[in-house]
């Protein structure tokens, strides 16, 4: 079966400055694949390119077998993509503009599925408003059906809960997974790690227009984040012991918690051993995963969610 | 099953309903302007005064006007549905579907062409009221309304392409369409100016498309009809070459 997304030698620069560097990635059908970066990273570049608003200067992008450029009338009914800048159409309502838009890619309006959208989204008690009267997350709701309104195969969400409320960013998850289930591959970015962490099989870090990790979400957290070790001790601990200084020891809890990082390669039982052999006063023990936020700073090179790089 | 032209359809209806649902500002608006200057031509001044032999001057002026909000309203329709298209964004809603070039050409040029035709037999219906027209060559004159209502279509697509703020998009219409169309024998017939005034008039290309109507409606004019319709014919492939070629491209449309 061909594969619902593969993309070779992918480039970009603006004005002479490259902000895509020969990407390669491939998208398997049934995927929900993430596409993690900090701004500026070339994710929306990329999605861009992918839809066809912004031209490719080398590479090439194929979609479900098309080539984007030669079949590209083929290929974008095959897209859905909801762009994270939030743009509509202020003379329709949410309704009218619903029933245009599947027209757009060839495809009969279909009265079910857009009541399913309608539906799913929490579209209901706004149809009849104007876009110009919607709240930003309403628009970004409004903005995944409109995606979705011509039942694409590949689904591409750039940032698609920035702005929307707990609630509905969950509604929303679920609905994804739901139409992930019934076959439709997902490419999505986000700029919650934790989201991306839940919902995608499969994650690609950009990072200053290349690809830096491409891996299962599960393989990026156990092979380049480091594990975590929560001691809780009766008594607190006054100096950390030597031996354990390579596990990058910090105390907390008025020193009576000692967190050790564990190397993933690192066997636990050689950590275990050592800290038997030490005799702490332990009254507790807790094992820590890392997240992927940590994995991605720690790609990056980023110190938290400013963007600044650690010195 | 996909459909290969209800794309086109789709923003064809989706251009019609949007100026429709303004239709006070896109429709009636410029019928009642034309129809003031149906009044003030017509009730007032068209019985005492006459510029050509065995015309009335309502009769002279009623061609220009009914040519003048065919012309004006097709250039703003296209002009302004593809520019606040660009400023808010949305053109990308367009530019991700399976829509050719040619389709998004010919959806904008044709809602253009039925606002702009659309005032034209309105203002013309209207006109009836202050003088009777003779329509020497009914079919020629509705030839080149539709000729002129396609040139301007195609010049608001490419002026808002070329336009990056609401006053660059004014000034084609305050700067090259209304001194064009003023100086381009509206009120006037071109032969009564002097000679030095006159050549100058010929080189205004609205000149021909107006001198040709007119010429079509009452059977005389200060040019053939044949170098009108040349003319005219001439400027709408050009306009339309050049805003195929924008489209086509991409040009401030795709990064």
């Amino acid at each position: 079966m061909d594969t619902a997304l593969e993309i070779t030698g992918l480039g970009k620069a603006y004005k002479g400055a490259t902000v895509l560097h020969d990407l390669a990635l491939s998208i398997p059908p049934g995927e929900i694949f993430g596409l993690l970066g900090p701004n500026g990273a070339g994710k929306s570049t990329t999605i861009n390119m992918i839809a066809g608003v912004t031209r490719i200067d080398h590479g090439r992008i194929r979609v479900f077998g098309y080539d984007n450029q030669t079949d590209f009338r083929i290929t974008r009914r095959l897209i859905g993509v909801m762009h994270q800048e939030i743009v509509t159409d202020n003379f329709f309502t949410i309704e009218q503009a619903l029933k245009i838009h599947p027209g757009y890619y060839g495809v009969r309006a279909d009265r079910q599925w857009r009541e399913t959208l309608i539906e799913r989204l929490g579209l209901g008690s706004h149809l009849h408003k104007p876009m110009n009267q919607l709240s930003g997350g309403l628009k970004r709701r409004f903005m995944v059906a409109k995606a979705l309104s011509h039942r694409p195969r590949l689904l591409i969400l750039d940032e698609p809960t920035a702005g929307v409320d707990v609630e509905l960013r969950r509604a929303l998850w679920d609905f994804v997974r739901d139409i992930n289930a019934e076959g439709t591959t997902v490419l999505l970015t986000t700029h919650y790690l934790e989201e991306a962490e839940q919902m995608c099989s499969r994650v690609g870090i950009l990072h200053q227009g290349r690809l830096i990790a491409l891996d299962r979400t599960q393989n990026l957290l156990s092979g380049l984040g480091r594990g975590r070790i929560l001691l809780r001790l009766a008594t607190p601990l006054k100096t950390i012991p030597e031996a354990l200084a390579s596990y990058a020891p910090l105390l907390s809890d008025a020193d009576a918690t000692l967190q050790l990082q564990l190397p993933a390669a690192e066997l636990t039982n050689q950590l275990l051993k050592t800290i038997s052999s030490l005799q702490l006063p332990l009254v507790g023990m807790e094992t820590d995963q890392p997240s992927l936020e940590e994995v991605f700073l720690q790609l990056t090179g980023l110190s938290g969610s400013n963007g600044k790089k650690k010195p | 099953m996909a459909c290969r032209w209800l794309p086109f359809f789709t923003l064809l209806r989706k251009e019609v309903l949007r100026f429709w649902r303004v239709g006070i500002q896109t429709l009636l608006t410029p019928i009642l302007t034309a129809s003031l200057y149906l009044f003030v031509f017509g009730a007032t001044l068209g019985e005492r005064l006459s510029v050509i032999e065995g015309f009335s001057y309502a009769q002279f002026v009623i061609p220009g006007l009914i040519l003048m909000g065919v012309i004006n309203n097709s250039f703003a329709n296209t002009s302004s549905s593809l520019f606040i298209s660009r400023y808010l964004g949305n053109i990308v809603d367009l530019l991700v579907t399976p829509i050719t070039p040619r389709q998004f050409i010919l959806a904008y040029t044709l809602a253009a062409m039925l606002r702009g035709l659309a005032v034209g037999v309105a203002v013309g219906l209207i006109s009836q009221g202050f003088a009777s027209l003779p329509w020497a060559h009914p079919w020629l004159a509705i030839a080149m309304a539709m000729l002129a209502s396609f040139l301007f279509a195609q010049f608001g697509l490419i002026a808002a392409i070329y336009s990056n703020s609401f006053d660059a998009l004014s000034m084609y219409n305050n700067f090259v369409i209304l001194p064009l169309i003023y100086l381009g024998g509206i009120f006037y017939p071109i032969s009564i100016l002097p000679p030095f005034w006159e050549r100058l008039s010929r080189g205004n290309p609205l000149f021909y498309l107006l001198d040709g109507f007119r010429h079509a409606i009452l059977g005389t004019g200060d040019t053939p009809l044949v170098v009108a319709f040349g003319t005219a014919a001439t400027l709408a492939l050009v306009l339309f070459v050049w805003s195929a070629w924008l489209i086509a491209s991409g040009y401030k449309l795709k990064n």
